[in-house]
């Protein structure tokens, strides 16, 4: 059994029973999963971790769910790079990318939904369901499928059919809503109190969190068991940013690693920034805003995890960066051409905030630094088109040469 | 028992002195419940529980947003991309 004793308020610290509860009954703050890290050191090892499998269950002592390989489709323990060219161009000695666009569903939402998943069958439902315009449907849709269960996703009925392809394949029940954003949300959490199905970042939400801890593990093992200077991710609802550090402070704690002094850096877009925004304007208090911006897979604006992120950058001695939003479009180009790796905008806003941050300072030259790439640049076609501008010939060699000046 | 709403108001700058809370319990059939709240210059939350029939709860936070209010569920946007 998993190594969890309770589930506990983030706010008030009442403990309640491991349920499908996300809000505590007494105060309406987010409960988390509260592990038990001694039982945890008593069972885990490097030696355990590295003959585990080949995907994040390979920490499943530090998860809040056991592995289940009827869900398991193989999400996490993706690549980590070390950069030569995007280092060398940005001037880092030590810089690497966490290649997480090449999770099954090409997005770290793989990572949280396998969790939420396994959980909702232990905890009896048979049927799991989200509210997403993007990663988190096609996340949702491809684990139910392999589970063999239904799922229900919910979109706004103005979404473009592109958008919501990627979750469509996986055959999942699709529902679009007439309505604002707003309207969605609030069906959404209406029918998470009334249905018994899982909404995985609704009430399941403590142990989908989670997942992303991995994030944090993954990187601390294939770096040889230490944490980096510095990290830097992209940040919507704050959650992913949160755990990372959660994950890598876990190891320490254990034993796993050493001393843990990772400062954690958020980046957001300019025309989706509460938290950023937030930490500049020195407030732990998030400012909702309506999103605009052109890295879709960030547009949250009320994060319900962003007073956490905020609390994450101040633990670690972190800060926030905002990428303007005519720097996503050049981030993707950048990553891509220094690198051979395609992202989508989340990814574009973590390589110009990554860009800023070595501008300003932040992050000096001789620092290790890990870059998190969350989703795959395929899903997000439209912010580079740009970049197709083919040199248009007759069918000739001397066309060809003429063309490229490579005539003698 | 009367249904139970649970909700999270977001005020931003002039709306943070406004009485909005105390005039959708008087002019609305609705018993509020505040849990929990921040309240700072230019930005303040309040998370609060909702009880009366559902179509004056409905009507109460139409009119809660119909004055600029940002009401959300209580743990914020529930939509993810």
């Amino acid at each position: 059994m998993a190594n969890i004793a309770a589930l506990r308020c983030k706010e008030c610290s009442r403990e309640y029973p491991v349920g499908a509860f996300n809000v505590c009954d007494f105060c309406f703050g987010p409960l988390e999963v509260v592990y038990d890290l001694e039982a945890i050191a008593q069972v885990t090892s490097r030696d355990k971790i590295t003959s585990g499998p080949l995907s994040l269950w390979r920490y499943a002592d530090f998860l809040p769910a056991d592995y289940n390989a009827q869900i398991d489709i193989n999400a996490g323990f993706t690549p980590l790079i070390r950069s030569s060219g995007l280092a060398k161009k940005l001037g880092l000695d030590e810089l690497w990318i966490k290649n997480d666009s090449v999770n099954p569903s090409y997005s770290f939402k793989d990572r949280v939904v396998a969790v939420a998943t396994a959980k909702a069958l232990e905890l009896g439902f048979e049927t799991i369901a989200c509210a997403s315009t993007g990663n988190l449907a096609c996340s949702v849709a491809a684990h139910a499928s392999r589970a063999g269960i239904k799922a229900y996703v919910f979109i706004p009925s103005d979404l473009e059919k592109g958008k919501v392809l990627g979750a469509a394949i996986y055959n999942p029940t699709m529902v679009a809503i007439d309505g604002s954003y707003d309207d969605v949300n609030r069906l959404c959490s209406e029918l998470a109190d009334q249905y018994p199905w899982a909404f995985v970042n609704i009430n399941v939400r403590p142990f989908y969190a989670d997942g992303s801890k991995t994030l944090g593990y993954e990187v601390a093992e294939q770096l040889g068991w230490r944490a980096p200077e510095h990290a830097v991710a992209p940040s919507a609802s704050g959650a992913m940013f949160t755990k990372i550090y959660q994950g890598l402070k876990e190891f320490e704690q254990v034993g796993i690693i050493g001393n843990v002094h990772t400062k954690m850096h958020c980046a957001q877009a300019r025309g989706c920034s509460p938290i950023a925004t937030a930490y500049e304007e020195g407030r732990l208090v998030i400012r909702p805003v309506k999103p605009a911006t052109i890295a879709k897979s960030l547009g949250i604006g009320n994060p319900a995890d962003g007073y956490y992120a905020l609390k994450t950058i101040e633990a670690s001695n972190g800060s926030a960066v905002i990428a303007e939003e005519n720097e996503v479009a050049d981030g993707i180009k950048l990553l891509a051409e220094t690198e051979g790796i395609f992202t989508e905008g989340a990814g574009g806003v973590a390589i110009a905030g990554l860009k800023r941050l070595v501008e300003r300072g932040t992050i000096k030259k001789n620092e290790s630094t890990v870059v998190y790439i969350t989703g795959n640049g395929l899903k997000t076609t439209e912010i580079v088109e740009d970049v197709v501008n083919p040199i248009h010939i007759d069918a000739t060699v001397t066309a060809f040469e003429e063309s490229l000046g490579l005539k003698a | 028992m009367s249904p139970l709403k649970r909700v999270r108001f977001t005020f931003l700058d002039r709306l943070i002195k406004e009485p909005v809370i105390y005039r959708m319990s008087h002019d609305f059939n609705v018993i509020t419940n505040i849990r929990r709240a921040d309240v700072q210059e230019g930005v303040g939350w309040v998370i609060l529980e909702l009880e009366g029939e559902i179509l004056e709860i409905e009507r109460s936070l139409e009119w809660v947003r119909s004055i600029g209010v940002r009401v959300d569920p209580t743990l914020g946007d529930l939509v993810e991309p």
